[in-house]
């Protein structure tokens, strides 16, 4: 498509009001990545995520989507820009008062125009492909979290987005279903070609689709590593690989800190 | 069961070895289910000499965090102290224990300084707040009336199904609790009425003291409180749960807005029937009149019912729809301000659901002197 590279991210800072959250933070995703954005607990990965798609303005910094400055547009460059992404929240964020269906169909509906049969034909077929044909007038209370969070894809795949932004997509999924979404996110960037960013603590998903990623390391709040997580597990800081083998490899040194009994 | 013995303590000087080391005896039951000694006896009864503890636990027959948390807070003093610990004789167990909460040093940072306040912090604190909140409130008024201008131009985007389910919980679901509230509010002015009028010989004019009262003022007043104890506190839980499920954020980086697709209805429902139950609540309200005037104060029905009708122009039915109109408006817009302001927990939600609606209060009471005197000066 374009030339430029997809997400540009440039010296990026965030803060709550003195309290600054992440850092100098400088990274390209392109076209077609399945960008892992990794970290523990706390460092700031969804503070990230809120800068990336318009939710939080960052302290510093520039993101650009093709070339486009975000934070530094008008209005109507942000939300046409804003409509190029889908966006997978934690808890799956379905509108509560909807069901399924009038979720899925809702920015279809809001951005489309096209008649209520081929939005529900559309609606039909997102909510197949994330395995959950039939739920149509289910409200999202009555579903299970994995089922939720499968919800919440289809809805952010509703206007077949560039880029694909998915915050914690396994947590509170047991292994199986996780996996499932995982070879899903996987088919979407191999059949639609959609760029995929995905914030994630999970090693399985983080080794097993990612082949790009960013570290966000709490203590330094800034980024320590990027890269295919696969190098990053191999030869990258050793902050990151003892993340990556859960603690298997030695934590490098920290001082004034007393050893830790097993 | 068999009762375990009781715990012992005691300090014992170390032998030969170990002199310069005092000990602390640890024997029998250690737990949280009994009364424990406190750690600050023990380190009161510590010479000041002291530069080393140890612990001979060799009698302790069970334990668990009641003894741990005793060695803590032992070992958080000895620290403070220079004294050195060694936790050498305490079980297995214990030792390791009390090592992985040693492992990560405590947070500086993340501890809050949640320590009483003066009363002059407070006050200070709750100043700030306000001037703080006053510019966001502003702004979500201008949101507010943007949306209801795109309403007016058929811009804005909401769904009619939102409306009438509001309509039904705001209408005819506050019929009972408003139909309460009036008869005892009608019934109240009416005894009112009836005692002073006594005075000069003139009780038929109950009839006008309650009508005009009711249909005027009271009616809308009642109606806007019970409103926005019922209606305004649900509104801030149902969009401070929204935002905390980060449906709302889901509007915003869809570009949909949120404010016309959960606020505007909600107003509009509010605007459209608190107005109604208005009326409702007048014509209940003089209906008690009636019956306290007839039963009691032996006035004839038709004669109340004439004066009633005398009394009743259409102004008075105008001002007390206007301001049931205003108060439906502003509880709306303190509910859906303070749901939107929503923290994402919990406890915000229930912050929210009780700002809304002392906000709610607060804004009627206001509406209410400012539109009294302006229609006193226009005669109306």
């Amino acid at each position: 498509m374009d030339a430029l590279p997809h997400i540009e991210v440039r010296d990026l800072s965030m803060a709550y009001g003195d309290f600054v959250v992440q850092r100098g933070l400088d990274f390209t995703v392109n076209k077609g990545d399945i960008f892992v954005v990794m970290g523990g607990n706390g460092c700031g990965k969804t503070t990230l995520m809120r800068a990336l798609v318009g939710l939080q303005r960052p302290a510093a910094g520039s993101v650009r989507y093709g070339g486009e400055d975000f934070w530094n547009s008008g209005e109507a460059v942000q939300q046409r820009l804003k409509r190029r992404l889908g966006i997978l929240f934690q808890g799956g964020a379905l509108w509560s008062s909807l069901t399924l269906a009038e979720n899925v169909a809702l920015p279809i509906a809001e951005y489309t125009g096209l008649p209520q049969a081929r939005v529900d034909e559309i609606v039909a077929f997102k909510l197949a492909l994330v395995g959950l044909a039939g739920f149509e007038d289910f409200y999202p209370a009555e579903l299970s979290g994995g089922m939720k969070k499968r919800a919440g894809l289809a809805r952010a795949m509703a206007l077949d987005p560039d880029i694909l932004v998915i915050d914690e997509p396994s947590s509170g999924l047991d292994p199986l279903t996780a996996r499932r979404l995982d070879e899903l996110i996987v088919e979407l960037r191999d059949s639609l070609g959609t760029t995929i960013v995905v914030i994630t603590h999970e090693l399985a998903s983080i080794l097993g689709i990612g082949n790009n990623s960013i570290y966000l390391d709490t203590e330094s709040r800034t980024m320590i590593a990027t890269g295919h997580p696969q190098d990053a597990l191999k030869n990258g800081h050793p902050k990151v690989r003892h993340f990556l083998t859960r603690g298997g490899e030695a934590p490098p040194p920290r001082p004034n800190l007393p050893a830790q009994t097993p | 069961m068999s009762v375990a013995p009781a715990w012992q303590l005691d300090l014992r000087p170390g032998d030969a070895d170990n002199s310069g080391t005092l000990f602390i005896v640890l024997g029998g039951r250690w737990c949280i289910d009994q009364k424990l000694p406190s750690a600050g006896t023990l380190l009161a009864r510590l010479p000041t000499s002291a530069r080393r503890l140890g612990f001979n636990a060799t009698t302790l027959s069970d334990w668990d965090s009641g003894l741990l948390t005793f060695v803590a807070v032992i070992g958080k003093s000895c620290a403070e102290q220079g004294i050195t610990l060694d936790v050498g004789g305490l079980p297995a167990g214990a030792q390791r224990l009390l090592a992985m909460a040693a492992a990560v040093p405590e947070q500086k940072l993340a501890a809050r300084d949640g320590g009483a306040q003066g009363t002059f912090a407070r006050v200070g604190a709750a100043t700030l707040e306000f001037f703080r909140g006053a510019p966001q409130m502003l702004a979500f008024l201008g949101e507010v009336v943007l949306s209801l201008l795109r309403l007016v131009s058929g811009r804005a985007r909401f769904r009619a199904r939102d409306l009438w389910l509001e309509i039904e919980q705001v209408g005819p679901r506050a019929l009972p609790i408003v139909s309460v509230i009036s008869f005892l509010v009608g019934l109240i002015l009416a005894y009112l009425g009836a005692d002073q009028l006594k005075l000069v010989g003139a009780q038929i004019f109950i009839a006008d003291l309650v009508a005009i009262g009711m249909v005027r003022e009271v009616g809308a007043l009642m109606t806007g409180i019970i409103i926005a104890g019922r209606t305004g506190a649900a509104f801030a839980a149902q969009l401070g749960t929204m935002q905390v499920n980060e449906e709302i954020d889901a509007y915003q980086v869809l570009g949909i807005s949120a404010i016309d697709f959960l606020v505007l209805p909600r107003m509009l429902a509010l605007m459209l029937m608190v107005p109604l139950l208005t009326l409702y609540s007048g014509f209940i309200g003089m209906l008690a009149g009636l019956l306290v005037s007839v039963t009691i104060f032996d006035i004839g029905v038709f004669e109340y019912y004439t004066e009633t009708l005398r009394a009743l122009e259409f102004k008075q039915f105008a001002v007390g729809l206007s301001k049931g109109t205003v108060y439906g408006a502003m509880i709306a817009f303190a509910g859906c301000l303070r749901g939107m302001q929503c923290g994402r927990s919990a406890e915000a939600v229930g912050h929210a659901a009780t700002s809304a609606v002392v906000t709610a209060i607060l804004l009627i009471t206001i509406a209410a002197s400012i539109m009294t005197i302006v229609y006193y000066q226009l005669g109306i």
